[in-house]
């Protein structure tokens, strides 16, 4: 097994909610409740789930841009989850963002050279200027852009070109670990498969380490190497990504991949759908027991009153489920 | 079966600043009376404008119909007056949109919001239109409907505001309804729900649906027939079935061969259409796709017509469908 490079334990992250005339508080929103998993060096690992799931929380802790309640997240072996400001913005080179919306998070007011040149200038990863203007243009033409793209503006770019400037600009911090927030749903069908595909070389070419969070369950079975599964802030299943697929062992997942359509008529006629009732509870009230039995097709007795733990059901595949 | 909606030869235009952008661009298209049919695309290929254009949605001066016909039971709808547009509108033909939380007015009741077409529409007075709107509530598959009728949008979750959606969609018992991207804002166990429901309703009440998605997948679920369109033209039109096993447009194909699926074996590597969309107010003299195209040929240059590619009704626009066809299985 190779390096651990992210060690998550236990991570919870709760959300006060205060209301009423004085703003006392009066609920927690169970935003992340408890989640473990390692990505090891060089791997990909996918973080699926629904809208509310904690996905994205999570991904957040980890770069720090939200201070967990409790738990831990060693990488590269250091605490980090209590290091101070300082260090964290230090180390923060090491780990880079992607996110879903290329536009909100360029700003509209510098051209695409100035974007992608300033993390060098600030963090002096280059020092002296003639070398900055050469590695913007190679950075560039390690995207796929053009040398005339520099000195446009971002609303100049389309959708896929924006998502490429932002995959620069964090390819320009050298970082060993990008956490990539649903960095192509936001994009045409035809430009998804340019960009995945573009993260796939960029990772060979780099030795990038990646936890791809995202709610399209095709496009994180291509790229992910293993998966993890979240259902309201807690991990229902992990897997490599050939076992999750073929074998999901949580009905969740189950449930989460019948629902996906398949671009085919006839298939799609003959394929059993399950179809959940209801919808995800509410993270401010969370069920008791099993957060999802309240949904689940087979729930019994004992999952309303116990919280499953996530076990590890064969070599490397956990579930967070009674009957699995 | 008897054509409920015919679109013929629509054009409609946006003049900007930088240029005029032909955002449909003379299209025909139809559907029959309980029919669903979908206009695929991405963002940007007209198919939305085209739903706006039949419900007289275009704001002028800057959005214009500029010409075509849209005959919906026989009646040009463009030839109609704003006041007889207005017994259409919500009546005849309904609409539901992606974003269910920006189509619902957030200060005003569910019920009030259910209840307005009703009265306005079917001239109901307020105590049928009450229970007409629980009546719809429940078929919709909101629990507890009186007590929901009291509430605002805000106290509804994503799936219940679009269940409301077309709820209202189906007050006045409509003929079509034109669903724009209905699902794409829902997690996808919601979006399974929500488009079962709309299956299920549209073959119980016998209404008509255009879908416009970019989703094919949900295409492949759901329609009967399908609209492919690029750069406001429509590129290729077919049966879903037929469509999706033999598509004869490179942009088709290209589309079906980018999406990863599950149920195939993973592949090594994705295979993207490269290039960039198009920029409608720059478009190439001939085939639209042409720059993006890897069966381009010198006759490209000259813009092609949808033309049939078989019997059946199957037609494409390019002037390569019938090497398209033998060469290149989707699954290769």
């Amino acid at each position: 097994m190779s390096e651990t490079l992210l060690e998550v334990r236990d991570l919870v992250k709760h959300f006060p909610v205060s209301g009423g005339l004085l703003s006392k508080q009066t609920g927690t929103v169970r935003a992340v409740d408890g989640v473990s998993f390692d990505l090891h060096r060089g791997e990909t690992l996918g973080l699926v789930g629904e809208s509310g799931c904690g996905k994205t929380t999570t991904g957040r802790c980890i770069l720090r841009l939200e201070r967990p309640t409790s738990g831990t997240i060693r990488f590269q072996g250091e605490e980090i989850s209590t290091l101070p400001h300082q260090a964290m913005l230090k180390l923060r080179r090491r780990m880079q963002v992607i996110f879903q919306d290329p536009y909100s998070s360029l700003n509209p007011r510098m051209t695409i050279g100035q974007i992608i040149e300033e993390p060098l200038k600030v963090h002096a990863i280059v020092p002296e200027a003639p070398a900055r203007a050469a590695r913007v243009r190679d950075l560039l033409a390690q995207v796929g852009l053009l040398p005339q793209h520099e000195a446009r503006y971002p609303h100049q770019l389309s959708g896929g070109q924006r998502q490429r400037v932002g995959i620069a600009r964090a390819l320009a911090m050298e970082p060993s670990l990008i956490i990539c927030d649903e960095p192509v749903s936001a994009l045409d069908v035809s430009i998804q498969a340019q960009i995945v595909n573009l993260l796939e070389d960029l990772q060979a070419r780099f030795g990038l380490t990646y936890l791809f969070i995202a709610h399209d369950l095709s496009v994180v079975r291509h790229i992910s190497d293993r998966v993890v599964v979240m259902y309201l802030g807690k991990v229902v299943e992990i897997a490599d990504r050939t076992s999750l697929y073929a074998e999901p062992l949580h009905p969740y997942t189950r449930a989460l991949l019948s629902a996906v359509p398949i671009p085919d008529p006839k298939l799609e006629a003959k394929r059993e759908h399950i179809v959940l009732r209801g919808e995800v509870p509410s993270p401010l009230n969370p069920p008791p027991g099993c957060v999802f039995h309240p949904r689940c097709p087979v729930a019994i007795d004992r999952c309303a009153a116990e919280v499953p733990a996530l076990r590890e059901i064969r070599p490397g595949h956990c579930a967070a489920c009674h009957l699995a | 079966m008897a054509k409920l909606l015919q679109v013929n030869q629509l054009r409609t235009t946006f003049a900007t600043s930088t240029g005029l952008v032909r955002a449909v661009d003379g299209v025909s298209w139809d559907v029959d009376e309980g029919e669903t049919v979908a206009l695929v695309g991405e963002s940007g290929c007209g198919k939305s404008v085209s739903a706006l254009s039949i419900m007289r949605l275009i704001t002028p001066p800057a959005g214009r119909i500029e010409s075509g016909e849209i005959l919906f039971k026989g009646r040009d709808l463009l030839r109609l007056s704003e006041e007889e547009m207005r017994a259409v509108r919500g009546r005849e033909i309904a609409m539901i949109f992606q974003e269910p939380m920006t189509s619902l007015n957030p200060v005003l009741t569910i019920g009030r919001q259910l209840t307005e077409g009703i009265e306005i529409h079917l001239g109901a007075q307020p105590p049928a239109a009450r229970a007409r709107a629980i009546e719809l509530l429940a078929m919709v598959g909101i629990s507890d409907p009186e007590r929901r009728l009291s509430q605002y949008p805000h106290h509804f979750s994503g799936g219940m505001r679009q269940r409301m959606m077309i709820a209202m969609a189906l007050a006045c018992n409509p003929s079509l309804i034109l669903a724009d991207e209905p699902t794409t804002a829902l997690d996808v166990t919601i979006q399974a729900q929500i488009l079962e429901l709309m299956r299920d309703l549209s073959r119980r009440l016998g209404v008509a649906m255009l879908i416009i998605t970019h989703n094919l997948g949900v295409v492949a679920r759901y329609a009967d027939r399908v609209n492919v369109m690029y750069a406001g033209r429509i590129i290729e039109q077919a049966t879903a079935t037929e469509l999706y096993a033999h598509p004869r447009h490179p942009y088709t194909l290209g589309l079906l061969r980018s999406v990863p699926r599950l149920d195939e074996p993973r592949r090594a590597r994705l295979d993207p259409i490269e290039g960039q969309p198009p920029d409608l107010t720059r478009l190439p003299t001939g085939c639209a796709f042409l720059p993006r195209c890897k069966y381009r040929v010198e006759r490209c240059a000259e813009a092609p017509q949808l033309a049939p590619v078989d019997a059946a009704g199957h037609q494409a626009a390019c002037w390569e469908a019938a090497n398209i066809a033998a060469g290149s299985p989707v699954t290769a």
